[in-house]
């Protein structure tokens, strides 16, 4: 009774070998239903998802959100479905038809995709792929492809110009993300989630702060939410990279985008705070499926709260904080850890766990006091005396130079 | 299960040959582009029909992921050539045709000689992990540590060389 | 097992794109369709379009993109080594350190020429 997933599915494995299918029909039907349940699943979630974001963002600006469909505005995001449903869906004029109609399926299709590999509870692993992490990144690129074809499709100046600083942003953020997530896989010793997973008797967190803060921070950009948020800059572009599409369309890339912030949640979960491990999770698998979710709508919880807090970042800014302080931060880290994961001998040990510990705060202090030296240093320079009416200082300069 | 992969391959190297066909009679860039992630999208899965996962997710974060990028930016940093507005065939695409079916066929006699194109692969090992084997040999002195690290060297000319190329110098920027 | 995940894998790839398929399909049959030139135009803040969507981009894009490359196809070599780096005897460590050291001296040229800087 403590895994009743797994019940169902031995039920129906007996009752289909019971009708005299052969056996491999028998898996290729038992995998079918298995990859509808998860994908329905989730996507079940994602329409709940709408009615989290709009709550909570309500909370973070003192209003109270949804309330009137429903205890608590439950039924709000039902009622939002439903809109999107009937509106009338515009292509504009000089849209290319078939790119612009594909875009916005991509979009969610990339994100929904992720699960396929994320592992839910220690017996619902759903696929157990030994190149889970790198699928992530794959299914990643695929996403970007589907920006750049909205924005291309569109035939509008702003849907092209916000794709193009999406994806730039992307391509920046990426190096940092797939190095940091190298430091969970060095940790495990495998690239497969699942393994990951199971191996973190000693959550990550603890044993790779910093790949952890840095996981996060490229996660956020990946997502282009603010205040990485270049893409959809509303006081210059409107909308960016979707600012044509309309009705359901529409509803694709704001689903997917929700979907992908909570995928990046439990991603995060999966790589640093346990997975599905818990208390009692290896004994009644279900509590997996529970704390995985718990730990992923925290992390959701903060990209939110990071979201509702922070101004956007300049595009200068954003680009020199990914090459110039995340990707040296993040190779450094990484080198530190395969070095002592060498010295230090098996992961579990004490000393191990405290190595990795106090070597990852020792990264911190030396690029804390190092930034703390630049920008004093950098503080010196700007407040030299110096002629004011520099010529390329003007304003008309300075709008040349940013555009 | 032979069968089924068999069609499986047969669908996926079709689209695969058809979307290649596509890049090269396309005539807006962009489509061209789009038709080549499709391809490249397509040996992904050749890749992961052959059981060799790490090549096919590689084949996609790179190819698709940043190769197919730096193509579509390349266009879109050009002025206006994407749709190709002249004749797509001069007068010597029956001499193109002829020599491409010529390569074809002897690409296909050097493979069909070969003695080990004949002879059924061994099932893997269920314990075999490429993915390690591959990361023992890149490292191992009598593996590929040499081209490892040439790989390396090649990939800082590859920068370089682009930031000497697309990049005029700004001694004053830093 | 392994075959059994891609098959999963596999079929996920080919269900995902159907689910929103579906959802892009429905608003056809419902939802009303009254197009007229002035709303099939392009978006502009309400001001007419002047000229083509294709504005020129600046050439910092496409060298963002060519590092982007190169770190892209360093990072898929280290993957195996840090997969196998517990099987591995000390001095991997210090091939893979001077691996990326190499191209850290590359990060390093592309910031002191202001390749890395948006301007």
């Amino acid at each position: 009774m403590t895994d009743p997933i797994n019940l169902i599915a031995e039920w129906l494995r007996g009752l289909l070998a019971g009708w005299g299918l052969s056996s491999g029909l028998v898996i290729f039907i038992m995998t079918l239903l298995g990859v509808v349940v998860t994908a329905a699943f989730v996507l079940l979630m994602d329409v709940f998802l709408v009615w989290v974001e709009r709550k909570v963002v309500a909370r973070f600006q003192d209003r109270l959100g949804p309330n009137r469909l429903g205890p608590f505005g439950l039924i709000q995001p039902l009622a939002d479905v439903i809109k999107l449903l009937i509106k009338e869906d515009i292509t504009p004029i000089g849209a290319d038809r078939v790119v612009y109609n594909i875009a916005p399926i991509l979009a969610l299709a990339t994100v929904l995709v992720l699960w396929s590999v994320i592992p839910l509870s220690p017996t619902v692993l759903g696929a157990d792929i030994n190149v889970g992490v790198l699928f992530i990144v794959a299914a990643g690129a695929i996403g970007t492809l589907g920006i750049i074809m909205a924005g291309w499709a569109s035939n509008n100046k702003y849907a092209l110009i916000g794709a193009f600083r999406m994806v730039a942003e992307i391509v920046a953020y990426e190096v940092p993300m797939v190095i940091a997530l190298m430091v969970p896989v060095i940790l495990a010793r495998s690239m497969s989630i699942g393994e990951i997973v199971q191996r973190q008797t000693i959550w990550y967190i603890v044993l790779a702060p910093v790949a952890a803060l840095v996981f996060l921070i490229t996660a956020i950009a990946e997502l282009g939410r603010a205040p990485f948020d270049l893409s959809e800059a509303e006081s210059e572009i409107v909308a960016g990279f979707h600012i044509e599409y309309t009705g359901m369309k529409f509803g694709m890339f704001y689903a997917g985008e929700l979907l992908h912030a909570l995928t990046m949640g439990a991603l995060f979960a999966s790589f640093f705070l346990g997975g599905w491990r818990g208390p009692f999770a290896e004994q009644v698998p279900i509590l997996g499926v529970f704390y995985l979710f718990l730990k992923a709508f925290f992390i959701y919880w903060v990209i939110m709260w990071v979201k509702y807090s922070l101004p956007r970042i300049r595009i200068d800014h954003l680009m020199e904080f990914s090459w110039k302080f995340l990707t040296p931060l993040i190779l450094a880290v990484v080198m530190i850890t395969a070095l002592l994961d060498k010295l230090l001998g098996e992961p579990g040990t004490l000393i191990y766990t405290l190595g990795m510990l106090v070597a990852n705060l020792i990264v911190v202090w030396i690029t804390l006091t190092l930034l703390r030296t630049y920008f004093r240093l950098e503080r010196k320079r700007v407040g030299e005396e110096r002629p004011v009416a520099a010529p390329d200082l003007t304003p008309a300069a300075r709008i040349e130079r940013t555009s | 299960m032979m069968t089924v992969s068999l069609i499986v391959f047969l669908i996926v190297a079709l689209i695969t040959l058809g979307s290649a066909l596509m890049v090269v009679i396309a005539r807006n860039l962009v489509h061209s582009a789009l038709w080549l992630v499709l391809t490249l999208f397509g040996v992904a899965i050749l890749f992961g029909l052959l059981q060799a996962g790490f090549l096919a997710v590689v084949q996609v974060v790179i190819y698709i992921g940043a190769i197919s990028i730096l193509i579509i930016f390349a266009i879109m940093l050009t002025r206006r050539i994407a749709s190709d507005t002249g004749p797509r065939f001069n007068e010597n695409w029956g001499w193109a045709l002829g020599i491409s079916l010529m390569m074809f066929a002897a690409l296909v006699w050097v493979i069909v000689s070969w003695p080990g194109f004949h002879v059924q692969a061994q099932p893997l090992d269920a314990r075999f992990e490429p993915v390690v084997e591959l990361g023992k040999a890149l490292v191992s002195p009598n593996g590929y540590v040499l081209p490892f690290e040439l790989a390396s060297v090649l990939l800082l000319a590859a920068l370089i060389g682009a930031i000497v190329i697309a990049w005029e110098r700004k001694p004053e920027g830093r | 097992m392994q075959t059994q995940d891609w098959l999963f894998v596999g079929i996920f790839i080919v269900l995902a794109p159907l689910f929103p398929l579906i959802a892009l399909l429905i608003p056809r049959l419902i939802a009303p369709r009254k197009p007229n030139p002035i709303k099939l135009e392009t978006y502009e803040c309400g001001m007419e379009t002047v000229g083509p969507a294709w504005v020129q981009f600046k050439v910092q894009y496409y060298i963002f993109a060519l590092i982007f490359l190169v770190f892209d196809i360093e990072m898929v070599f280290l993957y195996p080594w840090a997969v196998s780096l517990n099987l591995l005897p000390f001095y991997a460590v210090v091939e893979g350190i001077i691996f990326v050291a190499i191209l850290v001296a590359g990060l390093l040229y592309a910031w002191r020429n202001g390749a890395l800087k948006w301007a």
